[in-house]
């Protein structure tokens, strides 16, 4: 069924997506050190090297690269063929070295943050501002008040430098190098991503917030985030990504470690809005003690591809875990993403609140694990997946695994799958709206139990791509 | 302010409307009568620009201007408005995120307050006696028969269309409902000069708001036409 007058509106295809993609073209970056393509044993000595890394740190690169070349690509999720591991830049620097002031930062690479909003979150008083440029971090600022309470915000490789005692007790252990291919290249060869200890007690009140980016045609971006919340700590992680576009496949492949002691609380909040040639294979993970809590709250918007499962290990009595999810799938992506709730204690609780939507012949599949194990009696977990599908040429599919080695739990799974329907349609335009418009509202709504646990300015800039996706659908 | 004249509608290959001749003038209440299935809904949804409804012959004047090629959108922003009798739910969007979408795209020159807006809803509501709770959840989401209704209502003041079509407004609703949601009907009227059609199966709703002219639609066409006095007549001897 069509109105009576359509409006007629440019349809926004991606490689014209620039046009409306606000952070625009690559921009222009001298790196200190760009090696070749592809990998080797050679290169990762020398990214170790230049790093002046500890040796430790060098054989675990050396082990996980043994253990990628042993582990085939996956075969399951979504088409992982175009990627050609051979031709990717696996470590880049930029010819400017960490600055610790904003005024210190070159005007070029400020422009870029310009763009990306870091100036803007100065402003905002946010507690710590971490930008990624590639490999290396090259503007990073830590608040007083942070300092004061004891709180470690840094990039990984200063952590490496400065704290290597913690980050060796840490590394690896909630995500092991053989947990899958990708993980196992992320750690052979890891550059950047950031740094949290919050120590005992401590709430940091304010988000942390990070801005990745990548920046380089084919580079590949491998950045490892652990962040570990003592005992009754408090912390809320943000990390906002945005890349300008690129001519051929990238490949960003993070892992990122989370420890949540004994009634900690760590909320982790994505939104990913990387250009569409981007590919998106990320593996994160949590460990939760007795009382702790852990909330993911991840935003795919972006990417050709995005593979990411969120996982939680409840391992600790009465640990919580929640994940909200939103996925957005438009023409070309595939956004497969879900999330692992394992529960190894009793009485631990698991949600996960999954929404997908896909328009333009995207295609969004939920795939998600609840195991609760011999022993964790007492637990629930509530699995509520709903799929929004826009047109005729979108898919969306559900794969949700359940194994469940205990009597004593509740497991409720919800899963829905709709359309805009024709009545709602009609009812806003009967308000005055127009199509497009009266459709991003119900999709904007659709959204809503989402995007109300994500901070304003994020809800704000998501709303903002819902309608400007929604624009193009017109027609 | 509204003409229909000739009106033939279609849907889904079905004639429904079989030349429709109906006016309203500016600040005229006028009732549309008329046993179930006789046509009044679809002739409702044409006049809004349904889609399903499909104009095979005649035409609708709003203010002298053809209607034809306009989406219900536009319809609305010229200042047409139906209170539906089974308005959609939209989860997650309050009424008031939808009227600031509506005002602002009817008027981008002036820029219109959330705050006030804010304040706007909620005077309305508590003239409805519709609890502020509703305001905050999603449009329609999980209301009674009743507050469906009277958000309908709401949304109008808020609009202040020229012309309100009210379509079976008085369905499962309480005499308390009607003579509250009548009274604000019937206050528009007075101080906006806004045009009503009253599109109903019973007389109910006209013991509170009084119609200037009466018009009885049979079998998709308006078979009688006159004053109040019509209703009191199908009220005693019903339809035939």
């Amino acid at each position: 069924m069509r109105y009576a007058k359509k409006e007629f509106k440019p349809e926004v295809i991606v490689e014209e997506f620039d046009e409306s993609y606000k952070l625009g073209k690559a921009d222009d970056i001298a790196y200190s050190y760009k090696g070749e393509r592809g990998l080797d044993e050679k290169l990762i000595r020398e990214i170790s090297a230049m790093k002046e890394e500890p040796e430790w740190m060098l054989q675990n690169r050396l082990a996980a690269y043994k253990v990628y070349l042993s582990k085939p690509i996956p075969t399951w999720g979504g088409d992982m063929s175009p990627i050609h591991f051979e031709d990717i830049y696996y470590y880049l620097k930029p010819a400017v070295t960490e600055k610790k002031s904003w005024k210190d930062v070159p005007a070029s690479v400020k422009e870029t943050f310009e763009k990306i909003g870091v100036p803007q979150a100065e402003r905002e008083m946010l507690a710590g501002v971490k930008g990624q440029y590639d490999s290396e971090v090259v503007y990073g600022s830590l608040k007083k008040t942070l300092s004061a309470k004891g709180v470690l915000f840094l990039s990984m490789d200063e952590a490496l430098k400065l704290y290597p005692e913690i980050v060796k007790k840490y590394f690896g252990t909630v995500v092991p190098m053989g947990d899958n291919k990708l993980a196992a290249l992320n750690t052979a060869v890891w550059s950047g991503g950031s740094f949290v200890y919050v120590p005992e007690g401590v709430d940091v009140g304010l988000p942390l917030q990070a801005y990745f980016r990548i920046n380089s045609e084919s580079a590949g971006q491998f950045e490892r985030t652990l962040i570990i919340a003592e005992e009754g700590a408090n912390v809320h992680y943000i990390e906002g990504c945005s890349a300008p576009s690129f001519s051929s496949a990238s490949l960003h492949a993070a892992v990122v470690e989370v420890v949540v002691k004994k009634k900690a609380r760590v909320q982790y909040t994505t939104v990913q809005n990387w250009y569409k040639n981007i590919y998106n294979l990320v593996t994160k993970r949590a460990w939760v003690e007795e009382k702790g809590e852990m909330r993911w709250v991840d935003g795919n918007l972006g990417s050709a591809l995005t593979m990411k499962y969120p996982s939680c290990v409840l391992a600790g009595e009465g640990a919580k875990a929640e994940m909200l999810s939103i996925a957005w799938a438009g023409k070309g992506q595939h956004q497969d993403t879900g999330a692992k709730m394992i529960h190894l204690a009793p009485n631990t609780t698991s949600q996960i609140i999954s929404k997908s939507i896909s328009k333009n012949g995207g295609r969004a599949t939920y795939r998600g694990m609840v195991r609760i194990n011999k022993g964790a009696y007492g637990s629930r977990s509530k699995v509520v997946c709903d799929a929004l599908i826009l047109d005729e040429k979108s898919r969306s599919d559900t794969y949700p695994t359940n194994k469940i080695f205990e009597e004593d739990v509740i497991l409720e799974h919800e899963a829905v799958v709709s359309r805009v329907s024709e009545e709602q349609l009609l009812y806003l335009m009967s308000r005055g709206l127009p199509e497009h418009e009266a459709e991003a509202m119900v999709v904007n709504g659709f959204l809503e139990p989402v995007m109300k646990e994500v901070p304003m300015e994020y809800a704000v800039e998501m709303n903002r791509l819902v309608g400007l996706e929604m624009e193009g659908s017109v027609g | 302010m509204l003409k229909v004249k000739n009106l033939k509608v279609r849907v889904e290959e079905k004639e429904i409307l079989k030349g429709v001749d109906l006016s309203i003038k500016q600040g005229e209440v006028v009732a549309l009568m008329g046993p179930n299935g006789s046509g009044k809904s679809s002739l409702a949804s044409a006049i809004i620009g349904n889609p399903k409804y499909e104009v095979i012959e005649g035409k609708i004047a709003f203010e002298g201007k053809d209607l034809s090629n306009l989406t219900p959108d536009e319809r609305a922003n010229k200042g047409i408005y139906l209170a539906f009798q089974y308005p959609a739910a939209i989860p997650g969007v309050t009424v008031r995120e939808m009227l600031l979408s509506a005002l602002r795209t009817r008027n981008k020159e002036v820029i219109v307050s959330a705050l006030d807006l804010k304040k706007t809803v909620e005077i309305e509501a508590e003239k409805l006696h519709l609890s502020t709770e509703l305001l905050s959840r999603g449009l329609n989401e999980g209301f009674s028969g009743g507050e469906k209704k009277k958000m309908e209502i709401l949304q109008m003041r808020v609009l202040k269309p020229k012309l309100l079509i009210m379509d079976e407004i008085d369905s499962g609703l309480d005499i308390d409902a009607l003579a509250t949601i009548a009274q604000n009907v019937a206050e528009m009227v007075k101080e906006q000069k806004m045009s009503v059609l009253v599109i109903t199966h019973y007389q109910r709703i006209l013991n509170y708001l009084t119609p200037d002219v009466v018009a009885v639609m049979k079998d998709g066409v308006i078979v009688e036409q006159g004053g109040k006095e019509i209703v009191d007549r199908l009220e005693k001897s019903g339809y035939r």
